[in-house]
């Protein structure tokens, strides 16, 4: 137990390390853009005005309550110590909305969107590699190329191609949006209806990119288990076959489990495409819009989620495999 | 290394991917000799010009006329010039004055024009229907009239003396022109974008300067990842725990967002296509290193690694020559895998608007975002994107499919 306690010991340290890092990152790279976003909001404000020393005192006032009046490092210091009350600031481009209002409004069709398409995507995947790798013959010809062409779609060609095609020509689904424009969030049938019309289009564009990724991968694997000597061995020892499959396919399932969380961890940064091409109300498409209207406070917010998602992610990962691979554990005994 | 490379090109997978690859290449060298000129020329002013052949009209009357009697001409001259448009009217009228339409298909234009002849009249006044919609009947019904008779066109130019039209030609119905005596005609395979410049020769130029982004960018994430990978594995230690750390941190935050991030910071001007790919370079070398590092720490204990370190060998001279030969055949597959990431991740950002700013290059990403910008997905114009995520898709293809050959040659235990 004690080899444990110092490799988890270890693996924190590295892993707060990192989150340091990262915030400090997430906070200094939007700033460092050109664009002067409070000029912009006090030019929008100011249109018309005549009186310089009017649009001085605007401008001021909004440097102030965005605080990009002071320097740099106060600003810092500021941010974080509100961060960790949840409050990111009011958002540039939006304002006077919060950056954590707009967030959590989005947060939850990201995840109602990605987390299912991820599950999905990787276990139809998962089935189709491994039933390929046993296969071998015929299926596995034809699936293996076929698999390949697919995970090379780019995400937005894939969402490009499934909206022209089912959105524009066959009108089987609505092209843009988390549901009906002329609709106000609430919890009628009507809505929900509409919500799930509007739900095809990105998520199976997003299944369709990662199955074929996931069963590519889950193919070799299975491969390279199926001729692993233990193999030969329960052969030799005469168990049947339907349980020596049950093993292999096990054994191969580990390193997708690894696929899995991490693309749960960086499901807003990878599937941010589809969200856009769809102008799908998640985190993606704001943070597109926070990129274009050089919204810091915004940019910072959702790419530091997004840091911690995937940091938590690969935290996560660690510790379980700690706890299930072998060899970790062999390590601590050292 | 001649096994090797024979062993490798026995490979049908590696063969498949080289050959798509190549041909890519290929394409991309000829076809501009064959057509050559600036792929960014703006040659059509409006958008989303269809692909086709485009025959100067303004030539065609001038070149000499053949005539011919070709069966059925006029019938395709009909079918033409009904569109759909005119189709549903003609069926709401007939329903409007009480004919009946139920066995009528729609497609047939023989039946359609038959009928229409039949029924209808001028004067009638279908109940509801207003005075515009009269009047566009009556226009549509002289077209059809003027296309059944056999009229002439006439050419007329206007006396710049009298102000008068003077016939110059008249052109009659078999009048056919040899596309070869045109002194004008262009062919578009895939039309115009929303510039209105040729979409084939921008794209062969696009996926040129998409794959040596690509290369540029797979080069930087090899060189930095491998030199890390080697230091950390050989050296071990602290050296390993702070290149490990930094790693780390590269690979935690998303590199897309650190590419939004860093493109966005260096403002526009500066980014040209060689910053976006070093841009890409900078943050996708993590899992290079990482392998990297796995593998030399299991080379760093062989024996052939001791003996040269007994025998004085400086470290370079062991990393350059007890090492990196064993993890050579690994490096080429990693650096193919970057330059195909490489040249997704550029196309990508491109998308979002964060590409590269030039107006004298393209690029895949650039033209799906222009495509994009304009609609070209809404609004039909097929021509202007799909032509580009079919490339980028062959690219990565063809790249990966040599990547998955090689690894069946260098790891047996994949071989099926």
């Amino acid at each position: 137990m004690k080899g444990y306690r110092k490799y988890f010991g270890k693996k924190i340290l590295w892993f707060v390390l990192t989150f340091i890092i990262a915030v400090i990152l997430n906070f200094i790279l939007p700033r460092l853009m050109p664009a002067d976003p409070v000029a912009a909001i006090t030019g929008k404000l100011a249109q018309g005005m005549t009186d310089t020393s009017a649009v001085q005192e605007i401008y001021q006032r909004y440097a102030e309550e965005f605080g990009t009046d002071k320097p740099m490092l106060e600003q810092f210091f500021i941010w974080c110590g509100k961060a960790i009350r949840g409050d990111f600031g009011l958002s540039f481009s939006q304002y006077p909305r919060s950056v954590s209002d707009i967030i959590s409004s989005a947060i939850g069709w990201t995840i109602a969107l990605q987390l299912p398409a991820i599950l999905v995507g990787w276990l139809l995947g998962n089935i189709l590699g491994a039933v390929a790798a046993y296969m071998k013959k015929g299926f596995d010809k034809v699936l293996l190329p076929v698999s390949l062409f697919m995970s090379n779609v780019p995400a937005f060609g894939m969402a490009v191609i499934l909206l022209v095609v089912f959105g524009v020509n066959l009108k089987w689904a609505p092209i843009a949006g988390g549901y009906a424009y002329d609709m106000i969030p609430n919890m009628s049938w009507r809505f929900i209806a509409s919500v799930i019309r509007h739900y095809q289009l990105p998520f199976w564009s997003i299944v369709l990119v990662s199955i074929g990724g996931q069963a590519v991968g889950m193919r070799s694997m299975s491969i390279y288990e199926l001729n692993a000597d233990y193999v030969k061995y329960a052969r030799f020892l005469g168990i049947k076959d339907r349980k020596i499959v049950g093993y292999v396919f096990r054994n191969a399932m580990l390193p997708q489990v690894t696929g899995l969380a991490l693309s749960i961890g960086t499901m807003i940064g990878g599937a941010l495409v589809a969200e856009i091409i769809f102008s799908y109300p998640g985190l993606g498409s704001t943070m597109y819009a926070a990129v274009t209207a050089a919204d810091y406070p915004l940019i910072s917010a959702t790419t530091l989620i997004i840091t911690i998602m995937v940091l938590l992610a690969t935290f996560l990962l660690d510790i379980i495999y700690g706890f299930i691979d072998p060899r970790v554990k062999a390590a601590q005994i050292d | 290394m001649k096994n090797t490379l024979r062993q490798v090109f026995h490979s049908s997978k590696f063969v498949g991917g080289f050959v798509i690859f190549m041909l890519l290449v290929l394409t991309m060298i000829i076809y501009p000799l064959i057509n050559p000129g600036n792929p960014l020329e703006q040659i059509g002013v409006g958008t989303f010009a269809e692909p086709g052949t485009y025959v100067s009209l303004y030539d065609s009357l001038s070149s000499p006329t053949e005539t011919m009697r070709l069966p059925g001409a006029d019938e395709k001259r009909l079918v033409r010039s009904l569109t759909g448009e005119d189709r549903v009217a003609m069926v709401e009228w007939f329903t409007a004055a009480g004919v009946p339409v139920d066995d009528l298909d729609m497609t047939d234009t023989d039946a359609m024009l038959d009928l229409w002849f039949a029924n209808y009249d001028v004067s009638a006044k279908p109940k509801g229907m207003t005075m515009a919609k009269r009047n566009y009947y009556q226009r549509l019904n002289n077209n059809l009239l003027d296309i059944r008779a056999g009229d002439t066109l006439i050419i007329a130019d206007k006396n710049d003396e009298t102000g008068e039209l003077e016939e110059k030609k008249q052109v009659n119905k078999t009048d056919y022109v040899n596309i070869g005596e045109v002194a004008n005609v262009k062919t578009l395979p895939l039309g115009t974008d929303n510039f209105g410049r040729d979409v084939l020769k921008q794209l062969v130029s696009a996926c040129g300067t998409s794959i040596r982004i690509g290369l540029v960018a797979g080069i930087v994430a090899t060189l930095i990842g491998l030199s890390l990978g080697l230091l950390a594995g050989y050296l071990g230690g602290i050296a390993d725990d702070l290149i490990m750390f930094i790693t780390n941190i590269f690979t935690v935050i998303p590199g897309f967002i650190l590419l939004i991030l860093i493109t966005n910071s260096v403002g526009q001007e500066q980014r040209g296509a060689t910053l976006v790919a070093v841009v890409i370079g900078l943050t996708s070398w993590t899992w290079t290193a990482r392998s990297v590092r796995s593998q030399v720490i299991s080379l760093r204990n062989r024996d052939h690694v001791n003996l040269s370190k007994l025998s004085g060998h400086s470290m370079v001279r062991i990393v350059l020559t007890d090492i990196l030969p064993y993890i050579a055949s690994y490096v080429v597959m990693a650096f193919i895998l970057q330059v195909s990431s490489g040249i997704l991740a550029e196309a990508q950002l491109s998308l979002l608007g964060l590409g590269p700013r030039t107006t004298t290059t393209a690029t895949l990403g650039l033209m799906m975002n222009w495509a994009m910008l304009y609609s070209a997905h809404t609004n039909g114009s097929w021509w202007a994107y799909f032509p580009v995520i079919l490339t980028i898709t062959l690219i990565s293809f063809s790249l990966n499919l040599m990547n998955t050959g090689l690894d069946q040659v260098f790891n047996p235990t994949l071989r099926d």
